[in-house]
């Protein structure tokens, strides 16, 4: 009985987590710019494919394999934040636009800081607007 | 109740891996139309990410557990190219590649939104 609720469950679970991935791959292609797609994408895919290894951990018979599928939804809800935080903050810093219907900007300017790397200096979208093509290398 | 369960999650595993061939197909197409190449990288990212959950339900789905430690795996190598390229665009700047002026799209009943022209005008002043 308790084994077939768990099934009950974990099939739940599987179809809730490919549900978030395919919603979040829907607004991967429909979204207008790479920081609302990002929202779309950082957030869905990685409850998605944690609810699918959490039904995993839920249907295996062997304790060792469901520890395995907790340690990878951990390991994944520790990765994707920072992963994300970073390609946003470097997508920023560099100067990628958001779209003109967006209506707030709180982020201060930022000047890019990788040591070694010949980075232009003026990175913020509102002082290159014009001259994307100004950025040359030496 | 046992084979109702077992009916049940045969109907969920195929509906479920459908849903997550659908999500491969409409992140590829991204990655393909880029057009800038955070909007790639994150394509690649979200690929990772599905990946790992068609995994999990492959596992379900014919009992080879054995592929969770593959995922654990990929997820590591993920996030590793992720954090990768992200440096690599803080070191290479903007490019006269991403124009992305051209794929800022249309979303449906947006006020702002009056054509190409408009975005044109807006991205100048900005």
């Amino acid at each position: 009985m308790i084994g077939a609720i768990l099934t009950i469950f974990a099939g739940l679970l599987i179809l809730g987590g490919s549900a978030f991935a395919a919603i979040a791959a829907f607004g991967i292609l429909r979204l207008p710019d790479l920081y609302t797609r990002m929202h779309a994408a950082s957030k869905a895919g990685s409850v998605g494919s944690g609810m699918a290894l959490l039904a995993l951990a839920l249907v295996s018979d062997s304790s060792p394999e469901a520890l395995r599928a907790i340690a990878a939804i951990a390991f994944f809800l520790l990765t994707a934040p920072l992963s994300a935080h970073l390609l946003a903050k470097a997508a920023y810093t560099v100067g990628y636009r958001m779209w003109p219907g967006s209506v707030l900007d709180e982020m201060p300017e930022m000047e890019a800081t990788t040591r070694d790397a010949h980075t232009p200096a003026s990175g913020h979208p509102a002082l290159n607007a014009g001259d994307v093509t100004e950025t040359k290398r030496d | 109740m046992t084979e109702f369960a077992k009916t049940f999650l045969d109907v969920c595993l195929t509906l479920s891996l459908v849903m997550l061939g659908i999500a491969f197909f409409l992140t590829t197409a991204r990655i393909i139309i880029g057009p800038t190449l955070p909007d790639r990288v994150l394509g690649l990212d979200m690929l990772t990410s599905v990946a790992i959950g068609f995994i999990a339900v492959i596992g379900i789905d014919t009992g080879f557990t054995l592929y969770v430690d593959i995922a654990i795996a990929l997820g590591l190598v993920g996030f590793l190219a992720t954090v990768a390229f992200a440096r690599f665009i803080l070191a290479r700047g903007k490019t006269a590649d991403d124009d992305e002026k051209k794929d800022l799209r249309k979303i449906d009943g947006d006020p702002n939104e009056t054509g190409d022209a408009a975005i044109a005008e807006t991205g100048r002043h900005r």
